[in-house]
Protein backbone atom coordinates (compact mmCIF):
# COMPACT_ATOMS: atom_id res chain seq x y z
CA UNK A 1 0.00 0.00 0.00
CA UNK A 2 1.36 3.38 -1.01
CA UNK A 3 1.09 6.32 1.40
CA UNK A 4 1.57 9.81 -0.06
CA UNK A 5 3.55 12.04 2.25
CA UNK A 6 5.05 14.96 0.29
CA UNK A 7 6.87 16.37 3.29
CA UNK A 8 9.77 18.77 3.09
CA UNK A 9 12.63 16.95 4.79
CA UNK A 10 14.00 20.22 6.18
CA UNK A 11 10.64 21.07 7.73
CA UNK A 12 11.86 20.77 11.32
CA UNK A 13 14.77 23.13 10.65
CA UNK A 14 12.57 25.55 8.73
CA UNK A 15 10.05 25.74 11.57
CA UNK A 16 12.76 26.73 14.04
CA UNK A 17 14.15 29.17 11.46
CA UNK A 18 10.74 30.83 11.28
CA UNK A 19 10.73 31.19 15.08
CA UNK A 20 14.23 32.69 14.95
CA UNK A 21 13.11 35.19 12.31
CA UNK A 22 10.12 36.19 14.41
CA UNK A 23 12.42 36.63 17.41
CA UNK A 24 14.81 38.85 15.42
CA UNK A 25 11.90 40.81 13.96
CA UNK A 26 10.45 41.50 17.40
CA UNK A 27 13.80 42.81 18.62
CA UNK A 28 14.45 44.64 15.32
CA UNK A 29 17.79 42.90 14.95
CA UNK A 30 18.84 42.75 11.30
CA UNK A 31 20.45 39.33 10.86
CA UNK A 32 23.01 38.42 8.23
CA UNK A 33 24.10 34.87 7.37
CA UNK A 34 27.60 34.89 5.88
CA UNK A 35 28.74 31.84 3.94
CA UNK A 36 31.95 31.05 2.09
CA UNK A 37 34.69 28.48 1.73
CA UNK A 38 37.36 28.42 4.46
CA UNK A 39 39.74 31.35 4.12
CA UNK A 40 37.66 33.56 1.82
CA UNK A 41 37.57 36.27 4.48
CA UNK A 42 34.36 35.92 6.50
CA UNK A 43 35.86 37.06 9.80
CA UNK A 44 37.87 39.87 8.17
CA UNK A 45 34.82 41.15 6.32
CA UNK A 46 32.64 41.05 9.43
CA UNK A 47 35.26 43.04 11.35
CA UNK A 48 35.72 45.64 8.60
CA UNK A 49 31.95 45.99 8.33
CA UNK A 50 31.48 46.41 12.07
CA UNK A 51 34.19 49.10 12.22
CA UNK A 52 32.17 51.14 9.71
CA UNK A 53 28.61 50.51 10.90
CA UNK A 54 28.86 52.55 14.05
CA UNK A 55 25.89 50.80 15.62
CA UNK A 56 25.53 48.08 18.18
CA UNK A 57 26.35 44.66 16.73
CA UNK A 58 26.75 41.05 17.83
CA UNK A 59 28.31 38.04 16.19
CA UNK A 60 27.62 34.31 16.21
CA UNK A 61 30.75 32.44 15.14
CA UNK A 62 30.35 28.98 13.70
CA UNK A 63 33.36 26.71 13.46
CA UNK A 64 33.96 22.99 13.49
CA UNK A 65 36.51 23.56 16.26
CA UNK A 66 38.52 26.30 18.03
CA UNK A 67 37.66 29.78 19.25
CA UNK A 68 40.21 31.61 17.06
CA UNK A 69 37.57 33.70 15.30
CA UNK A 70 35.60 34.63 18.40
CA UNK A 71 38.85 35.69 20.12
CA UNK A 72 39.54 37.97 17.15
CA UNK A 73 36.11 39.54 17.69
CA UNK A 74 36.43 39.75 21.47
CA UNK A 75 39.63 41.80 21.12
CA UNK A 76 37.45 44.62 19.81
CA UNK A 77 34.87 44.14 22.59
CA UNK A 78 32.33 42.80 20.13
CA UNK A 79 29.71 40.59 21.84
CA UNK A 80 30.28 37.15 20.37
CA UNK A 81 29.10 33.60 20.89
CA UNK A 82 31.12 30.73 19.53
CA UNK A 83 29.35 27.63 18.24
CA UNK A 84 31.61 24.61 17.80
CA UNK A 85 29.76 22.06 15.74
CA UNK A 86 32.23 19.28 16.52
CA UNK A 87 32.49 18.10 12.94
CA UNK A 88 29.14 19.19 11.62
CA UNK A 89 29.54 21.00 8.30
CA UNK A 90 26.92 23.73 8.68
CA UNK A 91 24.95 25.73 11.21
CA UNK A 92 21.25 24.97 11.56
CA UNK A 93 18.35 26.90 13.01
CA UNK A 94 18.27 25.14 16.43
CA UNK A 95 21.96 25.99 16.96
CA UNK A 96 21.20 29.65 16.32
CA UNK A 97 18.26 29.50 18.72
CA UNK A 98 20.55 28.20 21.46
CA UNK A 99 23.27 30.74 20.68
CA UNK A 100 20.91 33.71 20.89
CA UNK A 101 20.12 32.77 24.49
CA UNK A 102 23.72 33.62 25.33
CA UNK A 103 23.62 37.06 23.72
CA UNK A 104 22.04 40.23 24.97
CA UNK A 105 20.33 41.53 21.83
CA UNK A 106 18.20 44.30 23.29
CA UNK A 107 20.20 47.19 21.76
CA UNK A 108 21.75 45.28 18.89
CA UNK A 109 21.02 46.54 15.36
CA UNK A 110 23.03 44.00 13.35
CA UNK A 111 23.65 40.33 14.12
CA UNK A 112 26.26 38.64 11.95
CA UNK A 113 26.24 34.86 11.72
CA UNK A 114 29.50 33.47 10.43
CA UNK A 115 28.62 30.08 9.01
CA UNK A 116 30.99 27.10 8.76
CA UNK A 117 33.54 27.50 5.96
CA UNK A 118 31.85 25.38 3.31
CA UNK A 119 30.16 26.15 -0.01
CA UNK A 120 27.76 23.21 0.00
CA UNK A 121 25.89 22.40 3.17
CA UNK A 122 25.15 25.85 4.67
CA UNK A 123 23.08 26.73 1.59
CA UNK A 124 20.38 24.23 2.52
CA UNK A 125 19.72 25.40 6.08
CA UNK A 126 17.62 28.47 6.76
CA UNK A 127 18.76 30.01 10.04
CA UNK A 128 16.06 32.67 10.26
CA UNK A 129 18.35 35.36 8.86
CA UNK A 130 17.12 38.39 6.92
CA UNK A 131 19.77 38.29 4.23
CA UNK A 132 22.25 35.73 2.97
CA UNK A 133 25.70 36.69 1.76
CA UNK A 134 28.26 34.58 -0.07
CA UNK A 135 31.92 35.54 -0.08
CA UNK A 136 34.23 34.28 -2.75
CA UNK A 137 37.83 35.37 -3.19
CA UNK A 138 40.20 35.84 -6.11
CA UNK A 139 42.58 32.93 -5.26
CA UNK A 140 39.65 30.48 -5.29
CA UNK A 141 39.16 30.99 -9.02
CA UNK A 142 36.34 32.27 -11.22
CA UNK A 143 34.50 28.94 -11.44
CA UNK A 144 32.99 28.82 -7.95
CA UNK A 145 29.46 29.96 -8.94
CA UNK A 146 29.38 27.16 -11.55
CA UNK A 147 30.60 24.52 -9.12
CA UNK A 148 28.35 25.51 -6.22
CA UNK A 149 25.15 26.78 -7.86
CA UNK A 150 23.03 25.77 -4.87
CA UNK A 151 24.67 28.40 -2.70
CA UNK A 152 25.23 31.18 -5.23
CA UNK A 153 21.65 30.94 -6.47
CA UNK A 154 20.17 31.56 -3.01
CA UNK A 155 22.03 34.62 -1.74
CA UNK A 156 21.10 38.30 -1.74
CA UNK A 157 24.64 39.41 -2.46
CA UNK A 158 28.01 37.99 -3.44
CA UNK A 159 31.20 39.59 -2.22
CA UNK A 160 34.36 38.99 -4.21
CA UNK A 161 37.15 39.56 -1.69
CA UNK A 162 40.94 39.95 -2.15
CA UNK A 163 40.38 41.98 -5.29
CA UNK A 164 43.91 43.41 -4.80
CA UNK A 165 45.23 40.02 -5.99
CA UNK A 166 43.52 40.29 -9.38
CA UNK A 167 46.69 41.40 -11.25
CA UNK A 168 48.56 38.30 -10.07
CA UNK A 169 45.99 35.57 -10.69
CA UNK A 170 44.20 34.21 -13.76
CA UNK A 171 40.68 35.21 -12.86
CA UNK A 172 38.04 36.02 -15.46
CA UNK A 173 35.75 38.54 -13.76
CA UNK A 174 33.09 38.32 -16.48
CA UNK A 175 32.94 34.54 -16.19
CA UNK A 176 32.56 34.81 -12.42
CA UNK A 177 29.75 37.37 -12.69
CA UNK A 178 27.94 35.41 -15.42
CA UNK A 179 27.97 32.32 -13.20
CA UNK A 180 26.07 34.26 -10.54
CA UNK A 181 23.70 36.09 -12.88
CA UNK A 182 22.79 32.81 -14.63
CA UNK A 183 20.74 31.60 -11.66
CA UNK A 184 20.39 34.72 -9.55
CA UNK A 185 20.02 37.91 -11.53
CA UNK A 186 18.96 39.91 -8.46
CA UNK A 187 22.15 39.20 -6.50
CA UNK A 188 24.26 42.26 -5.82
CA UNK A 189 27.94 41.75 -6.53
CA UNK A 190 30.57 43.67 -4.55
CA UNK A 191 34.26 43.67 -5.41
CA UNK A 192 36.40 44.55 -2.42
CA UNK A 193 39.56 43.92 -0.47
CA UNK A 194 39.69 43.60 3.30
CA UNK A 195 43.44 44.22 3.05
CA UNK A 196 43.47 47.47 1.04
CA UNK A 197 39.90 48.41 2.20
CA UNK A 198 38.94 49.12 -1.43
CA UNK A 199 35.20 48.70 -2.01
CA UNK A 200 34.23 48.10 1.61
CA UNK A 201 32.36 51.38 2.05
CA UNK A 202 30.10 50.60 -0.93
CA UNK A 203 29.22 47.21 0.54
CA UNK A 204 28.49 48.68 3.98
CA UNK A 205 26.27 51.39 2.49
CA UNK A 206 24.26 48.72 0.69
CA UNK A 207 23.99 46.62 3.86
CA UNK A 208 22.68 49.61 5.80
CA UNK A 209 20.16 50.35 3.05
CA UNK A 210 18.86 46.76 3.32
CA UNK A 211 18.21 47.11 7.04
CA UNK A 212 14.58 48.08 7.34
CA UNK A 213 14.84 48.41 11.15
CA UNK A 214 17.37 51.21 11.36
CA UNK B 1 28.14 15.03 5.97
CA UNK B 2 25.00 17.15 6.28
CA UNK B 3 23.06 14.14 5.04
CA UNK B 4 23.28 12.65 8.54
CA UNK B 5 20.83 15.15 10.03
CA UNK B 6 18.41 14.94 7.12
CA UNK B 7 18.48 11.13 7.10
CA UNK B 8 17.52 11.19 10.78
CA UNK B 9 14.63 13.46 9.81
CA UNK B 10 13.51 11.04 7.08
CA UNK B 11 13.58 8.14 9.53
CA UNK B 12 11.60 10.12 12.11
CA UNK B 13 8.89 11.10 9.62
CA UNK B 14 8.58 7.63 8.09
CA UNK B 15 8.42 6.00 11.52
CA UNK B 16 5.55 8.32 12.49
CA UNK B 17 3.60 7.85 9.26
CA UNK B 18 4.02 4.08 8.94
CA UNK B 19 2.56 3.47 12.44
CA UNK B 20 4.39 0.21 12.99
CA UNK B 21 3.70 -1.28 9.55
CA UNK B 22 6.62 -2.77 7.67
CA UNK B 23 7.92 -0.16 5.22
CA UNK B 24 9.04 -1.57 1.88
CA UNK B 25 10.17 1.58 0.09
CA UNK B 26 10.66 5.29 0.71
CA UNK B 27 10.57 7.60 -2.29
CA UNK B 28 12.73 10.72 -1.96
CA UNK B 29 12.66 13.59 -4.42
CA UNK B 30 15.92 15.54 -4.63
CA UNK B 31 16.62 18.51 -6.86
CA UNK B 32 20.10 18.90 -8.25
CA UNK B 33 20.42 22.33 -6.61
CA UNK B 34 19.59 21.01 -3.16
CA UNK B 35 23.15 19.78 -2.47
CA UNK B 36 22.06 16.41 -1.10
CA UNK B 37 23.73 13.29 -2.42
CA UNK B 38 21.86 9.99 -2.86
CA UNK B 39 24.79 7.76 -1.91
CA UNK B 40 25.39 9.65 1.28
CA UNK B 41 21.73 9.43 2.37
CA UNK B 42 21.80 5.71 1.50
CA UNK B 43 24.93 5.24 3.62
CA UNK B 44 23.51 6.97 6.70
CA UNK B 45 20.14 5.29 6.26
CA UNK B 46 21.67 1.83 6.38
CA UNK B 47 23.80 2.81 9.35
CA UNK B 48 20.97 4.39 11.35
CA UNK B 49 18.33 1.72 10.66
CA UNK B 50 20.49 -1.26 11.57
CA UNK B 51 18.50 -3.49 13.97
CA UNK B 52 15.45 -1.21 13.74
CA UNK B 53 12.06 -1.82 12.05
CA UNK B 54 13.31 0.14 9.01
CA UNK B 55 16.27 -2.13 8.40
CA UNK B 56 16.11 -3.39 4.82
CA UNK B 57 13.72 -0.66 3.63
CA UNK B 58 14.61 0.41 0.12
CA UNK B 59 15.25 4.05 -0.71
CA UNK B 60 14.10 5.19 -4.14
CA UNK B 61 15.70 8.41 -5.32
CA UNK B 62 14.04 10.61 -7.90
CA UNK B 63 16.49 13.31 -9.04
CA UNK B 64 15.10 16.52 -10.49
CA UNK B 65 17.41 18.38 -12.87
CA UNK B 66 17.66 22.15 -12.75
CA UNK B 67 15.10 23.78 -15.01
CA UNK B 68 15.19 27.49 -15.82
CA UNK B 69 12.76 29.94 -17.36
CA UNK B 70 14.87 32.13 -19.62
CA UNK B 71 15.12 35.74 -18.36
CA UNK B 72 14.94 36.92 -21.96
CA UNK B 73 12.54 34.75 -23.99
CA UNK B 74 10.69 33.09 -21.05
CA UNK B 75 11.08 29.63 -22.58
CA UNK B 76 11.89 26.79 -20.19
CA UNK B 77 15.12 24.86 -20.56
CA UNK B 78 17.44 22.46 -18.76
CA UNK B 79 20.79 24.28 -18.74
CA UNK B 80 24.24 22.94 -19.44
CA UNK B 81 27.33 24.41 -17.76
CA UNK B 82 27.14 27.58 -19.83
CA UNK B 83 23.57 28.36 -18.70
CA UNK B 84 22.87 29.68 -22.20
CA UNK B 85 19.25 29.46 -23.33
CA UNK B 86 19.11 27.08 -26.33
CA UNK B 87 16.38 29.21 -27.94
CA UNK B 88 17.67 32.78 -27.71
CA UNK B 89 21.32 32.14 -26.63
CA UNK B 90 21.07 34.60 -23.71
CA UNK B 91 22.40 33.60 -20.31
CA UNK B 92 20.37 32.37 -17.37
CA UNK B 93 16.87 32.19 -16.06
CA UNK B 94 14.67 31.90 -12.99
CA UNK B 95 14.99 28.55 -11.25
CA UNK B 96 11.66 26.74 -11.60
CA UNK B 97 12.81 23.22 -10.72
CA UNK B 98 15.83 21.76 -8.98
CA UNK B 99 15.49 22.86 -5.35
CA UNK B 100 13.16 19.98 -4.31
CA UNK B 101 13.95 17.98 -1.23
CA UNK B 102 11.05 16.00 0.15
CA UNK B 103 9.64 12.58 0.95
CA UNK B 104 7.10 11.82 -1.75
CA UNK B 105 5.62 8.58 -0.48
CA UNK B 106 6.24 5.32 1.29
CA UNK B 107 5.12 1.82 0.40
CA UNK B 108 4.02 -0.24 3.39
CA UNK B 109 3.14 -3.91 3.49
CA UNK B 110 -0.53 -4.56 3.06
CA UNK B 111 -1.92 -5.88 6.34
CA UNK B 112 -4.46 -8.26 4.71
CA UNK B 113 -1.94 -9.75 2.39
CA UNK B 114 0.51 -10.08 5.23
CA UNK B 115 -2.05 -12.15 7.06
CA UNK B 116 -2.42 -14.49 4.12
CA UNK B 117 1.32 -14.89 3.88
CA UNK B 118 1.79 -15.20 7.61
CA UNK B 119 -1.43 -16.77 8.95
CA UNK B 120 -0.40 -16.40 12.57
CA UNK B 121 0.06 -12.65 12.48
Amino acid sequence: MKIEIVKNILDANDQVAALNREFFDNLKVFTINIMSSPGAGKTSLILETIFRLGSQVAVIEGDVASSIDSERMAKFNIPVVQINTGGNCHLDAPMIREATKKLSLSNVKYLFIENIGNLICPASFDLGEHIRIAISSIPEGDDKPYKYPGLFSKVNAVILNKIDLLPYVNFDLERFKNGIIALNKNAKIFLLSCKTKEGIDTWVEWLESENSYK
Amino acid sequence: MHELAVTEEVIKTVTEVSKGKKVKTIELVIGDLSSFIDESIQFYFELLTRSTPLEGTKLLFRRIPVKLRCYNCQKEFIPDETYLCPYCKKIGGDVIEGREFYIESIEVEDENRDCEEYPRC
